[in-house]
């Protein structure tokens, strides 16, 4: 099993870094989520793989999990949800104001810091 | 008075002159006075004591195994300076109420002269080396907003930023000198490093502690090469000139040379180093201040070569040197205080500083006159002035030392100074006061009023009394001088007294006087002749190297950042990567120490969903709305492997977030375009391939060897385990965790949480008030929308379930403590409840029937955790501590009621009301984009049958 999770944390990372490479805000989104997965489970899977050892105290049970890495993850979930949301309102806002949704900004880009700002589209409208 | 109140009085006192200032000048100008007085009879309370011989103390431990602890002492040395900061202090705060106009900021220049103070005292009363350290950054970075106080005059930001870029070098390097110093030692106490002179100096580490040390003093101390920012701080305001250069700022380096005397000093390499510096700077500061026609600038060389000279006698090495440089301190900070006020007063009355156009005021401002001239003059070495006492024991200091093996050549250099000294003392008398009476002064001349010139005429006492009455000022410098040397040196047998005898020191003032009236005469050839010669210009060369530096880093600046977010993230990845493939190929990471477990069918048929929903996300991740349902697939499958292996809680969360993430994203969709066009060459997209395929190795590396191996040290789980129950009253381990063990960790998560929906409401309020709501309101939509926006099977369907998600969230909380579940997914459950009203039926129809605003559960919730927090408090135990009972009503079950439950009702509301306030954010972005509304949720609306963009053109 211990393959299949380890896989499973490198694919999802592979795939969060490729998509966080694209040019447009959106797949960047979907990366860091994607990355995040990656994170949660990679934290959880430190305190070491078990099957029915849920750590909820029950009489006469003996082996339990880690709780702690759990209880890490679990916080750290819900402030992905966070983290998200405030990066999604980003987006919008900047495709809204600017017109576009790149990422990097044209104008940087193209060597003319002191230079005018150049006209963004205005929108779809 | 504590010594932590005396140093803390200042920096609490540096708030008080920003809140007075709207009580107006007077009251601003009171409280800082009163501060500073306060703190100076707290320190002279101390003054028996430190006088008898004694050194009080005052020490807190804060971090012992780092060596930092916060130890305070007080000796006659740092009672000198402590007195001096104070002291000057109080008059330049009465000097600057005067001096200041009604233009400047007054509260701020008190703010920023209190926090220099404070910074000082802490220098001087520090027993901890790094909290020396601190304090000494402290004075660079509070003097640098003194020193660029006038914001509007380049010359004030030129200045102040060059005092900052040299002081503060030579504050990393003193930094890297202490550390070195509290290696030898072994302790960073000051009072255990000045013990052990032996073991410092036989250490391999002395020569680079000493210069790095030495680097900090000479930068702090103006001496050459590093004078050149002394001068260029005079475009500060007077008062700040007279506070910094004469009793504060520039007297620190001096003071850490004498503090590190005892274990320093004595070497071959200190006297070359030390007295060198001193006499260069002595002789060179001396030389261009005669050339000097703006007053304060002169003064300002006059500085420099004063300091050249206490440094020259510090670094001499013997006890009669160290004698004198107490003294001198003492005698320059009266009468050069009172030299820069005088300054001051001619600029405020004549509006000029500069002597070319100056000349004759002796008549028209008396009083300072006889003030500067009397400061001056004790300043040239006049018998009768303290000056004169302090000049002679250096003239005696130099004859008797020896440098590069010549006997004389100390003393010849010295009598050079002194000349020069003497010349630029005359000329700032006589030119300024005396000679005709001019027509053209700028403005008329007068005495100023009596605030501006008590300060001043108040320092001119000592100066007169201990000209004359050495004896009454040397039993003080004698305990001050016992200080400094320690146990390193015998006391000097001499005496301070104005008449020695025909001693060579008394022929050398006289040479030096006589030379300096002479220098004075001759002045106007020796001028122009002064002008002709070339001359390095330190400004420009100090210019030209920061230019230098600028240039060096915009070239690697802006060669990684070239603007493209997309490059950083891809250089980060792999930095990221090559330091980890660094540590691992270098560590020590033995074999597999577990057995893998079997791969079942279930967690294999789980693990291929997740690989095949994340492999069609990357290849149709242009097509927006599909990469939304494959992220489905792959949180569903992420939360059903959490609950696979043993992690119920973080399943259930998993799940939960996964619906109000895709909710979120599905509103936001709206906004944005539909698909990812096709941009990225193929070079670029094999790159991106690369990076991120060695990222995802790297980390399926990593966590594979982790998950092969035990842990290296006892887990704490155990202990969780152990205590849970009987320490927290739950069985469900990860919810005590949460709530009890490390609810602190939490509590600071629910307020991030709290802050993240705060900020999204911030940013959607910031759009709708900008230009983007025009475009909103003008936005047409892509495909023909679908007629009933709110079918009816929907909304019956979310009314009818709303109460039945409502208590599968109640109860999710309720057992969250015994069983999965708990504030956190229970937040997320009922926060799904209500979105799916808002979805089902319409945003206006959702929010006429919301009560609460979500700001207001968030804080609720906050305050909520913070107050089951305190209650702890009552119960005479730490914050969050956790008590529970078992309770039973019949004819209920007997149940458990624990605190941690009001805290856990707080973790619930900061969910609620954060993720609900997220998503309500987007909800008014939609209605702003005219999404139309109506109050019967069900109503159908044909007019919505026609793509809006074509009605509209």
């Amino acid at each position: 099993m211990e393959l299949l999770v380890a896989s499973a944390i490198g694919v999802l990372t592979a795939a969060g870094v490729y998509l966080i490479l694209r040019l447009r805000t959106f797949p960047v989104i979907i990366g860091t989520s994607l990355v995040s997965y990656a994170v949660n489970v990679f934290l959880f899977a430190s305190g070491r793989l078990a099957l029915n050892a849920p750590p909820i105290l029950r009489d006469g049970v003996e082996v339990y999990t880690d709780p702690l890495p759990q209880a890490l993850v679990l916080t750290a979930i819900v402030i992905s949800f966070g983290m998200t949301a405030v990066v999604v309102m980003i987006a919008v806002g900047s495709y809204l104001s600017a017109g576009d949704d790149l990422v990097n900004d044209p104008d940087t880009l193209a060597g003319t810091k002191n230079a005018e700002p150049s006209q963004r589209g205005g929108g779809k409208a | 008075m504590s010594l932590f109140l005396i140093i803390a009085l200042p920096f609490l006192g540096a708030l008080l002159p920003g809140l007075m200032y709207q009580a107006g000048r007077q009251s601003c100008f009171l409280v800082t006075f009163l501060v500073t007085a306060c703190a100076a009879i707290g320190l002279a309370t101390h003054a028996p004591a430190v006088l008898a011989g004694e050194v009080v103390t005052a020490s807190l431990t804060w971090l012992p195994q780092l060596g930092l602890n916060v130890n305070l002492f007080l000796d006659p040395l740092g009672f000198m300076f402590a007195g001096l900061i104070l002291g000057i202090g109080m008059l330049i705060i009465l000097y600057a109420r005067f001096y200041l106009s009604r233009d400047d900021n007054m509260g701020a220049f008190f703010t920023y002269l209190l926090l220099f103070q404070g910074a000082m005292v802490g220098i001087v009363l520090s027993d901890n080396i790094l909290m020396l350290l601190i304090f000494w950054e402290l004075t660079s970075l509070s003097s640098f907003l003194l020193i660029g106080f006038w914001k509007h005059l380049p010359e004030g930001r030129q200045g102040a930023r060059m005092a900052l870029t040299v002081t503060g070098m030579g504050g990393l390097a003193m930094i890297g000198g202490m550390l070195l110093l509290g290696q030898i030692v072994g302790s960073y106490d000051l009072t255990v490093i000045l013990e052990n002179r032996d073991l410092i100096q036989a250490s391999p580490l002395y020569i680079p502690a000493l210069i790095l040390i030495l680097l900090g003093c000479f930068t702090k101390s103006a001496q050459f090469p590093f004078h050149f920012w002394l001068p260029h701080a005079m475009a500060a305001p007077t008062p700040v000139s007279a506070y910094l250069h004469s009793a504060t700022m520039v007297k620190a380096g001096l003071f850490l040379m004498a503090r590190m005397w005892p274990v320093l000093s004595g070497t071959e390499i200190w006297i070359v180093l030390v007295c060198s510096a001193g006499l260069i700077t002595m002789v060179l500061g001396a030389l261009i201040a005669i050339f000097k026609n703006d007053l304060k600038a002169l003064l300002a060389f006059s500085t420099v070569s004063h300091l050249g000279l206490i440094t020259f006698l510090l670094g001499t090495g013997t006890s009669f040197g160290a004698m004198a440089a107490v003294f001198h301190i003492l005698n320059h900070a009266s009468f050069k205080a009172a030299l820069f006020m005088s300054a001051g007063i001619v600029d405020h009355a004549v509006h000029t500083r500069d002597m070319t156009r100056l000349g004759g005021l002796r008549r028209l401002m008396p009083i300072t006159f006889a003030i500067a001239t009397l400061a001056a003059l004790s300043m040239a070495g006049i018998p009768l002035l303290n000056g004169f006492l302090s000049k002679e024991m250096m003239l005696e200091e130099a004859l008797r030392t020896t440098l590069f093996g010549s006997p004389y050549l100390v003393a010849a250099v010295a009598t050079l100074g002194a000349l020069f000294s003497a010349a630029y003392s005359f000329r700032f008398i006589a030119h300024t006061f005396f000679g005709k009476v001019r027509n053209d002064y700028p403005a008329k001349p007068h005495d100023p009023e009596f605030g501006l010139w008590i300060s001043p005429a108040l320092l001119i006492i000592p100066v007169i009394v201990i000209g004359v009455a050495p004896f009454l000022a040397e039993p003080f410098v004698r305990t001050v001088t016992q200080a400094v040397i320690g146990s390193a040196a015998e006391m000097p047998s001499e005496h301070i007294k104005l008449w020695h005898g025909f001693v060579p020191a008394l022929g050398m003032s006289a040479i030096a006087v006589v030379g300096g009236l002479i220098l004075l005469a001759a002045w106007n050839p020796l001028a122009r002749l002064w002008a002709a010669t070339p001359r390095p210009e330190a400004k420009d060369i100090f210019d030209r190297i920061i230019a230098g530096a600028v240039g060096l880093a915009s070239l690697v600046s802006e060669r990684l950042h070239n603007g493209s977010f997309t490059r950083y993230a891809a250089i980060f990845v792999t930095a990221v990567v090559a330091i980890g493939a660094h540590a691992w190929f270098t560590g020590t990471d033995g074999a597999p120490t577990r057995e893998m477990l079997p791969i079942t069918p279930v967690g294999f048929a789980g693990w291929l969903m997740l690989m095949i929903a994340t492999g069609f996300l990357v290849t149709v991740h242009r097509n927006r709305l599909a990469v939304l349902i494959l992220m489905g697939i792959i949180g569903l499958m992420v939360s059903v492997g959490f609950n696979y292996f043993s992690a119920p809680d973080l399943a259930l969360t998993q799940i939960s977030v996964e619906v109000v993430t895709i909710v979120l994203l599905l509103l936001a969709l709206n906004f944005m375009p539909n698909s990812t066009p096709k941009e990225s060459t193929v070079l670029h997209r094999s790159r991106d391939i690369v990076v991120s395929v060695v990222a995802g190795l790297a980390a399926a590396g990593l966590i594979y060897s982790i998950l092969m191996s035990n842990f290296p040290i006892a887990s704490i789980a155990d202990y969780h385990l152990a205590n849970s129950y009987k320490g927290g009253g739950g069985t469900n381990v990860v919810n005590v965790i949460l709530v009890d063990f490390r609810g602190f960790d939490t509590f600071g998560e629910i307020i991030v949480l709290g802050i993240a929906a705060l900020v999204i409401y911030a940013l959607t309020e910031a759009l709708l008030s900008g230009p983007v709501r025009a475009r909103l309101l003008n936005r047409g939509y892509e495909e023909k929308r679908a007629g009933d926006a709110h079918p009816m099977m929907m909304v019956v369907l979310t009314r009818v379930l709303m109460p039945v998600v409502l208590l599968v969230g109640v109860y999710i909380f309720l057992r969250g403590h015994n069983e999965p579940g708990g504030g956190f997914v229970a937040g997320l459950i009922v926060a799904i409840a209500v979105v799916m009203q808002y979805m089902a039926s319409g945003f206006a129809w959702a929010d006429n029937r919301q009560r609460y605003p979500y700001h207001g559960i968030i804080g609720a919730g906050v305050l909520c955790a913070g107050v089951t927090g305190i209650g702890a408090w009552f119960a005479g135990a730490p914050f969050l501590s956790s008590a529970f009972g078992y309770f039973r009503i019949p004819p209920m079950e007997k149940f458990e009621l624990a605190t941690a439950m009001g805290f856990d009702l707080g973790v619930f509301l900061a969910v609620v009301g954060a993720v609900m306030l997220s998503l309500e954010s987007f909800s008014r972005l939609g209605r702003r984009a005219g999404i139309e509304e109506s109050e019967h949720a069900m109503d159908i609306d044909p007019s919505r049958d026609e793509p809006k963009t074509e009605t509209e053109t």
